[in-house]
């Protein structure tokens, strides 16, 4: 009952709704953790874990690093620009080879989507998904979920427009994978060149007007534009996204009503969100940012605790 | 064989009265001591014991629970996962008395676990360790209760059963024997 159903997290789509509550669960008692004098447990003392990035981040990477010493874990950080992968390694030789060094969790970012999920059909560790292409984030958007369930108490039934990049955005995909188990509405909205084909299939409101979409929601989660996967342009100029797609203050006034900002960061400030909204008392995204350690932390703590064949 | 009590209602609330006053005679008016319950169900008796010490003193008394999952040893191999309960303690143990309180001492490594968890809190003048039932004979640790409820003798297969009367109706506890003694 209280252990997870899944053995590595690839995905939000893998989990179920008790998943996501157990997580929820733990992340409580690891957030007192970190308003202990001592913010550490030695809980993995005996656990390896190899950071993999193939691609870059900060939030992500520092997060996950310091949730793994906060549980007392052993760590390596790899990243792909100063590897063998850069000689022409695979993906399995270089994670086997490193696994060879007896390391016992991977979490890990790919530029390619499927990559962790590819990669757990042939080694045995258990691993986390960090992020992998324009696929799944499933870290942060069970870190997005528990912040709206911390502020609002709940989010069952609450009203989550996700704004911005869809395309391009692993954060959006897991997002309405997570809240959608845990019963919100979700609307996503951004210019129609941003919007998947047959994203309603997921079961969202689709809106191509950002005031709209505002005026329906209790929470908006704008997402960052995506500036290095913008392979054509899908939009004149960052000056007329702004202007057409951009929250500001002076459209959240008009509106009138309380709505929670998130971002997952990193922020075009002046473009997808302005200064004076990405710092105002209804922006949730430092507390984003503190539970996120908090979350991976309860990730590692559930998924290390799963023997082999369990 | 069936399960039996060993400790009735009565003599229990006699037990719980008995092990406040021996605390009173070491510590007083508690000014420098903080009582700390034990997850999980150490806290039952810490609530009763820091309840009933409020009442016998007329001071209100430093209290927390502890939850010692993350810094226990059989973690992985333990059969099912364990889950994490609240700790709470809302004050520094720099320099305080502390009396950890749990139900049943047996192999005492939850209580080995408890004090590291204890530490990160900051450095006690002393730790205490009171517990409602000791089984003798059955320590995998160096760690003896400074007061004790019940000692009683029993097999490694037994089971000591601490019922509450908010939970289980009646304050009781049971000794069950092993379902199947040859394991």
């Amino acid at each position: 009952m209280n252990a997870l159903s899944v053995k590595h997290l690839l995905g939000i789509k893998y989990l179920t709704r008790e998943d996501i509550e157990i997580i929820f669960d733990s992340t409580d008692k690891f957030k007192e953790v970190l308003d202990r004098p001592i913010k550490k447990v030695p809980s993995l003392r005996d656990t390896t874990i190899v950071n993999l990035f193939f691609e870059n981040s900060t939030r992500t990477r520092i997060s996950f690093e310091l949730a793994e010493k906060r549980l007392s874990a052993d760590i390596i950080n790899f990243s792909a620009s100063a590897s063998s992968v850069k000689k022409g390694e695979t993906l399995i030789d270089t994670v086997n080879n490193i696994l060879a060094m007896k390391v016992d969790m991977v979490v890990m970012r790919h530029p390619c989507a499927g990559a962790p999920v590819f990669l757990s059909k042939y080694i045995h560790a258990n691993i986390i998904n960090a992020g992998d292409g324009t696929h799944e984030h499933p870290t942060q958007a069970l870190l997005d979920a528990y912040s709206i369930r911390e502020r609002l108490g709940g989010v069952e039934g609450k009203k989550v427009a996700i704004i911005g990049d869809i395309r391009h955005s692993r954060v959006a995909l897991s997002n309405i994978f997570c809240l959608k188990k845990l019963g919100a509405e979700i609307m996503v909205a951004g210019p129609p060149t941003l919007m998947p084909m047959f994203i309603d299939s997921l079961g969202v409101k689709v809106e191509y007007d950002v005031r709209k979409a505002l005026e329906w929601c209790d929470v908006a989660n704008i997402l960052r534009i995506q500036l290095e996967r913008q392979e054509i342009q899908y939009f004149p100029s960052l000056r007329e996204y702004a202007l057409y797609f951009g929250i500001n203050k002076k459209l959240l006034d008009d509106i009138g009503k309380e709505i929670l900002i998130m971002h997952p960061g990193p922020i075009n400030r002046g473009i997808e969100i302005t200064s004076d909204v990405a710092d105002s008392k209804y922006s949730l995204i430092l507390d984003q940012v503190e539970n996120g350690v908090a979350i991976r932390m309860a990730v590692l703590y559930l998924l290390s605790g799963r023997k082999e064949g369990s | 064989l069936q399960p039996r009590i060993i400790l009735d209602s009565k003599r229990f609330l006699l037990t719980l009265n008995r092990l406040c006053f021996e605390l009173i005679e070491n510590h007083k008016d508690f000014a420098n001591t903080a009582l700390i319950g034990v997850q999980p169900r150490g806290i039952y008796l810490s609530d009763r014991i820091q309840k009933r010490l409020s009442e016998i003193t007329g001071k209100s008394i430093l209290y927390g629970v502890i939850d010692p999952t993350f810094y226990r040893d059989d973690y992985r191999t333990s059969a099912t996962q364990l889950t994490p309960k609240t700790t709470s303690i809302r004050f520094s143990t720099e320099n305080k008395k502390v009396v950890l309180v749990d139900d049943v001492l047996f192999s005492g490594r939850t209580i080995r676990s408890a004090m590291d968890a204890l530490l990160d809190f900051g450095r006690p003048a002393k730790v205490e360790l009171l517990v409602l039932v000791d089984r003798r004979f059955t320590r995998q640790l160096p760690i003896q209760p400074d007061y004790v409820g019940k000692t009683i003798d029993s097999l490694t297969s037994e089971r000591v059963k601490v019922d509450w009367e908010h939970l289980e109706g009646a304050d009781r506890i049971w000794l069950v024997p092993a379902k199947n003694p040859d394991a």
